[in-house]
């Protein structure tokens, strides 16, 4: 699992916290990206009040494609529910993204590749050395 | 039917509905039954294991050990849990207090569907303005995703007939469970399920996402009222079962929206995987009386594993038994594999379409450190100690029982097996 965190300034008294986790599902043999967002005094977060946060991209993302949408999801580890991007169009639209690729190059790049939708869909700006680095 | 010998009895390994677990309390206002006449002395001894096994040499040949019976589908559908629901004491404001209520929890079927007729018994009693209802037992909020029969034989080590749960209209705990509204949240999630599930076995959810909006809700309704009949009209058309020893599933273009002129491609053939959701419960480790079981008092002491079997031939093997399975599935705690249970693949290490075995071998952990001081034998003796109950459909499984049978016997109707497992910890 990879974990990592996010700050958001939701306004100008607000800041909102985020986690993010990667979890790889057994079901659908693909990584799961799962979130929660906490206010500054620790409470949860709902989906609008989490929208709200999001770039217009990503929303606009997220309303339109049927490959990504966001549902509510017992997390697999820590035994509480937390948001997920549904996993069942990822292998579709990762299939479209790496056709192209050697067996290779599919490996290294999958998980970048993979987070450059998953992460769109939930607003994360994902550095670009990520993707020119080898 | 009761008094009827039934060709589930023939051979000792097959689970015996109506001997071993007597949960069969029958619905369409059947009350349930006692225990045979007699109820469960205290003490009434150590923790059952079933009979060992058979000399390999009469076990049935694959076809047989694997075979999908109606009789088991029925009694599985038809298997309900005795209910005593207490309502909450600060959701009662009415005096006296209203007396519990009595029903049947039908074991493939959640508790907020029980939620109409529960209301209705206590709604005089209720405060005005929203409810938000949840289940509790001994202090535990009960996640309603998860099926009646399940959560009865992972909560209920010992089995408690009538079951004696307390229902709260207020006060719901946001932080434990995933917010439901009712018979959709319900629904959805079934779908969910199923397609998860039509996933695994096929390799894709084609099939479920086709269906027609009436078959989606005839589907539905079967599974809300327990229907097994409309069930089967719908679920064969769907071709998720049942599960063969040749592990050969055709992926078709079932569901392909290409001209209806083409052939239809033969599509790749793919090991079968069955689907699987694994509850693991810590007890004591020196258990000896179910009775004895520390209560489960979160959901930080059981581990849920979602994880499909993929069956497979082994040099050696004829048949794939329930222990094989639990092993490639749990393996720090069966078998004789070191114990890093595969979480995953390390990103980089893998493609992840491609497959990490869900067989026996744990990708991308180093995987050949055998500890010194044990040898493999009396490892796999010493793991296996630790398992004090396997638990399907509430029947206490031997670890020998095929696991095909079990399979496609004893899934839920969103084609998942829900394995129950007390280890000693």
């Amino acid at each position: 699992m990879i974990s990592f965190s996010w700050q958001v300034q939701s306004s100008r008294d607000n800041v909102h916290l985020y986690d993010f986790h990667i979890v790889y599902s057994f079901s659908y043999k693909v990584p799961v990206l799962y979130f929660q967002g906490l206010q500054a005094g620790g409470q949860l977060l709902t989906l609008d009040e989490i929208k709200k946060d999001l770039p217009p991209h990503s929303l606009q993302l997220l309303n339109e494609s049927k490959w990504t949408f966001i549902t509510r999801e017992e997390h697999p580890h820590l035994s509480r529910p937390w948001f997920t991007l549904h996993p069942c169009g990822t292998s579709d639209w990762m299939k479209l993204l790496l056709h192209k690729l050697g067996d290779k190059d599919r490996s290294l790049q999958y998980l970048p590749a993979w987070l450059s939708v998953a992460g769109q869909a939930v607003g994360l700006k994902i550095p670009l050395k990520l993707y020119c680095s080898s | 039917a009761q008094e009827k010998k039934s060709s589930l009895q023939a051979e000792a390994k097959y689970p015996d509905f109506r001997g071993e677990a007597d949960w069969f309390a029958g619905r369409r206002g059947r009350r349930h039954r006692r225990r045979r006449g007699r109820r469960s002395p205290p003490r009434a001894g150590p923790i059952r294991r079933p009979p060992p096994a058979r000399a390999m040499a009469a076990a049935p040949r694959g076809e047989e050990a694997a075979a999908w019976s109606e009789e088991a589908a029925r009694l599985v559908w038809g298997g309900a849990v005795p209910l005593q629901v207490h309502l909450h004491d600060a959701d009662v404001t009415a005096l006296p207090p209203p007396p519990p209520f009595l029903t049947l929890g039908p074991r493939v079927g959640y508790f907020p569907l029980l939620v109409s007729t529960i209301k209705a018994h206590f709604s005089s009693s209720l405060p005005p303005g929203v409810d938000t209802v949840w289940f509790e037992y001994k202090g535990l909020p009960l996640k309603w995703y998860i099926p009646i029969g399940v959560l009865f034989d992972l909560l209920c080590a010992d089995p408690e007939r009538p079951w004696n749960l307390t229902v709260h209209f207020r006060g719901y705990p946001a932080d434990i469970l995933s917010p439901c509204e009712g018979e959709d949240s319900v629904k959805w999630n079934y779908n969910n399920s199923l397609k998860e599930a039509a996933f695994i076995i096929t390799g894709n959810s084609k099939n479920v996402m086709n269906m027609s909006q009436a078959d989606q809700l005839a589907m539905w309704e079967s599974v809300r009222k327990g229907d097994l009949n409309s069930y089967m009209n719908i679920s064969t058309k769907l071709k998720l079962g049942p599960f063969e020893e040749d592990f050969l599933v055709r992926t078709s273009s079932l569901g392909s929206r290409q001209g209806s002129d083409e052939p239809e491609s033969p599509g790749s053939v793919k090991p079968c995987r069955v689907p699987v959701r694994l509850y693991v419960r810590r007890v004591q480790e020196d258990l000896e009386y179910l009775e004895d079981a520390i209560p489960v008092s979160d959901w930080e002491s059981v581990s849920y594993i979602n994880r499909p079997f993929e069956i497979r031939k082994e040099e050696g093997r004829r048949i794939t038994t329930l222990e094989h399975a639990l092993e490639t599935l749990l393996p720090e705690f069966f078998g004789s594999k070191p114990t890093a249970r595969a979480a995953g693949p390390e990103p980089a290490a893998a493609t992840p379409d491609s497959a990490p075995d869900d067989s026996d071998t744990t990708p991308g952990t180093p995987r050949d450190r055998e500890p010194a001081s044990a040898s493999p034998q009396e490892m796999d003796v010493a793991k296996r100690a630790r398992v004090k109950l396997v638990r399907i459909q509430g029947m206490a499984l031997g670890l020998d029982t095929p696991f095909l049978w079990v399979a496609n016997n004893l899934r839920n109707p969103e084609c998942f097996l829900h394995v129950c497992v007390y280890i000693g910890a």
